[in-house]
């Protein structure tokens, strides 16, 4: 029986709230979230969605996603060099196994690792709650035994989820969850458990395949896009601090004519003062410490002021 | 609901690539590559003749650009047609005024419809590339083995016996593969194909019988796919090649490291009035002498070949 509402939070509107502070009183949170994946020439006919457009071997949909591996990565990382920026890696945790490369680099960097599960070409669609569970621990497992750190965050791989997905990420040692894209702070994630979790907002408006490839928009109004999003989030986040996620892959903001337009975005938006450059577990750590309870306390109230 | 095993399964999860046709490799990790005067950048620029016939089998898969109305599509018919009519003698004014050399990949039934704009092609001493015999001759997963076999000697003797050159190169129809393509090009003496888009510079590509160059013919700022399938606006088009252009010729000074520009266009895209001045906007900045190797395809097989 499909339920009408995910339940995974109660409604709460954007005026009024609880102040949210940063570190260092900043305004905004910036955090870019570089996907870097592995999709599978021949991954097994997941009976919901097909990995691919065309039959084996899908040449145009799976080389443009190696290029981004094998050329576009670097370009991505040196941009995010020049702007001091960490990234938040959503990693299909293939990519350990299979270029190794990648990985050392942004360990090198002290960039964040979360999980986006193995490949980007098994949907979690049709799974039973065990074999979704034996995913994400695998997932896990194989980001702790790399770089030493039990991942924080997870992105389920290419947004497929079941009811049951934040649950078992949370029952799995995780802390925030980037799946959902109902608003522009961090909030609560109400679970079967009663475990503290968290929301981090990753932007779906300016994910760059979303746009590039859904939307079908030109490089230099994605670059607007950015800083238009940002003169907003950042002017609000003066009254209570604003999350600001930029979502990216490898092999779409990566390809040589879109670069331009991004950097002007990376130096206009890292060019102001009161921005707190961090990642998605920084933001999930400093939320749980200073902002969650009084959250849950201003949500329930909300709600029974509502009821009453 | 329940996947099968094999769904959870990773067998292919290794060092490299899940397949065996190349070897994983990052552009950054090369040894550098020189061109002729250590220019930084080579600028292949490729013209696609396709004919798309009235009557489309339309197996194994469809392509875009073909008919999609009730028979007789007269509208995309002779839509497709003006391009080889027209359109592609304005490309062909525009290359000239510019001096640039350009290769010709030609559906080899157009050696019999449009046979003049082909010896206009070959009297600059443009290179002609094998482009199967039509865009209605797909090869996809699903097309057998002699059948393909046929069409790719059929395709090839035909340019070949034409043109009087090697035809060493090849673009399939959509950049669309079968699973014995590469074999069978192999066999018929092509030396190298653009149909992965997987790298910007050549790679070895395995096959049964020995091993194939892959020389990559960017899609993502080909004219079609910006302006008929992105619907950006001619000028938009114009600007994003142009900031490819800078960054590659940018990257390769720096790096000391010849890049290399692969700008792909289709006379029935870009040959309309209100499309052409932007092509020789694009040409009149390409054609730096200075930092722009300009150069047939096989040149620069040849060029890579000689250095590894």
């Amino acid at each position: 029986m499909m339920k009408s509402d995910p339940g995974l939070y109660d409604p709460w509107p954007w005026r009024g709230r609880p102040r949210i502070t940063w570190p260092g009183n900043a305004q905004l949170a910036l955090w870019v979230a570089p996907n870097i994946e592995f999709y599978e020439l021949d991954p097994p006919k997941n009976p919901q969605r097909a990995a691919w457009l065309h039959p084996y071997p899908a040449v145009p949909g799976y080389s443009i996603r190696d290029w981004g591996n094998r050329v576009g990565h670097m370009r991505q990382m040196t941009l995010l060099d020049k702007y001091g920026i960490r990234g938040s890696i959503s990693l299909s945790t293939a990519v350990i196994d299979h270029h190794p490369e990648i990985i050392a680099m942004c360990r090198e960097r002290c960039w964040e690792f979360f999980t986006h599960g193995i490949y980007n070409t098994r949907y979690t669609y049709g799974m039973d709650e065990a074999q979704e569970r034996a995913m994400i621990a695998e997932s896990m497992d194989a980001i702790e035994r790399a770089v030493g750190q039990r991942p924080a965050g997870y992105l389920a791989p290419a947004l497929s989820h079941s009811e049951v997905t934040i649950d078992l990420f949370a029952e799995l040692g995780g802390l925030y969850t980037c799946d959902l894209f109902h608003d522009d702070q961090p909030t609560p994630v109400k679970l079967r458990s009663a475990q503290r979790f968290v929301s981090v907002p990753y932007s779906l408006e300016l994910n760059d395949t979303i746009v590039y490839v859904v939307n079908k928009i030109e490089p230099r109004r994605y670059g607007r896009m950015i800083m238009d999003a940002f003169d907003r989030l950042y002017a609000e986040g003066a009254t209570s601090g604003t999350v600001m996620c930029i979502p990216t892959h490898n092999y779409q903001v990566s390809c040589p004519h879109r670069l331009k337009a991004f950097e002007e975005a990376l130096e206009y938006v890292t060019g102001h003062s009161g921005v707190w450059v961090t990642t998605g577990r920084e933001i999930a750590e400093h939320y749980l410490a200073h902002h969650y309870d009084i959250a849950q306390a201003a949500i329930a109230a909300t709600q029974s002021g509502a009821e009453g | 609901m329940t996947l099968p095993a094999d769904h959870l399964h990773y067998p292919r999860r290794r060092y490299g690539m899940d397949h065996d046709r190349y070897a994983w490799s990052m552009l950054s990790d090369r040894p550098p590559l020189r061109w002729p005067g250590d220019k930084p950048l080579a600028l292949w620029i490729n013209v696609s003749l396709e004919h798309f016939p009235l009557n489309p089998d339309g197996t194994p898969v469809k392509l875009p650009g073909g008919m999609t109305m009730p028979y007789p599509d007269l509208r995309h018919f002779t839509l497709r047609d003006y391009g080889n009519r027209v359109g592609a003698w304005r490309v062909l004014e525009a290359l000239e005024r510019a001096g640039l050399r350009a290769s010709w990949a030609v559906n080899a039934c157009l050696t019999e419809r449009h046979p003049l704009i082909l010896r206009a092609a070959l009297a600059r001493g443009d290179e002609l590339l094998g482009h199967s015999w039509s865009m209605d001759t797909p090869h996809a997963g699903g097309l057998a083995v002699d059948a393909e076999s046929a069409l790719i000697e059929r395709s090839l003797g035909t340019l070949r016996a034409f043109s009087g050159q090697p035809v060493r190169g090849w673009l399939s129809p959509g950049k669309l593969q079968s699973p014995a393509t590469p074999e069978l090009l192999h066999r018929h003496g092509v030396q190298w194909f653009c149909d992965w888009v997987n790298d910007e510079l050549p790679y070895r590509f395995h096959t049964a019988g020995g091993d194939l160059w892959s020389l990559p013919l960017s899609t993502e700022i080909e004219d079609r796919f910006v302006i008929v399938d992105n619907l950006h606006a001619e000028g938009e088009w114009a600007d994003q090649v142009i900031d490819a252009f800078d960054f590659l010729r940018r990257e390769g000074r720096e790096a000391r490291a010849g890049r290399l520009l692969a700008l792909s266009i289709h006379p029935w895209v870009i040959g309309q009035p209100h499309r052409i001045k932007h092509l020789e906007t694009v040409l009149a900045r390409v054609k730096r002498q200075d930092e722009v190797w300009n150069a047939h395809p096989s040149e620069i097989i040849d060029m890579v070949q000689a250095q590894t």
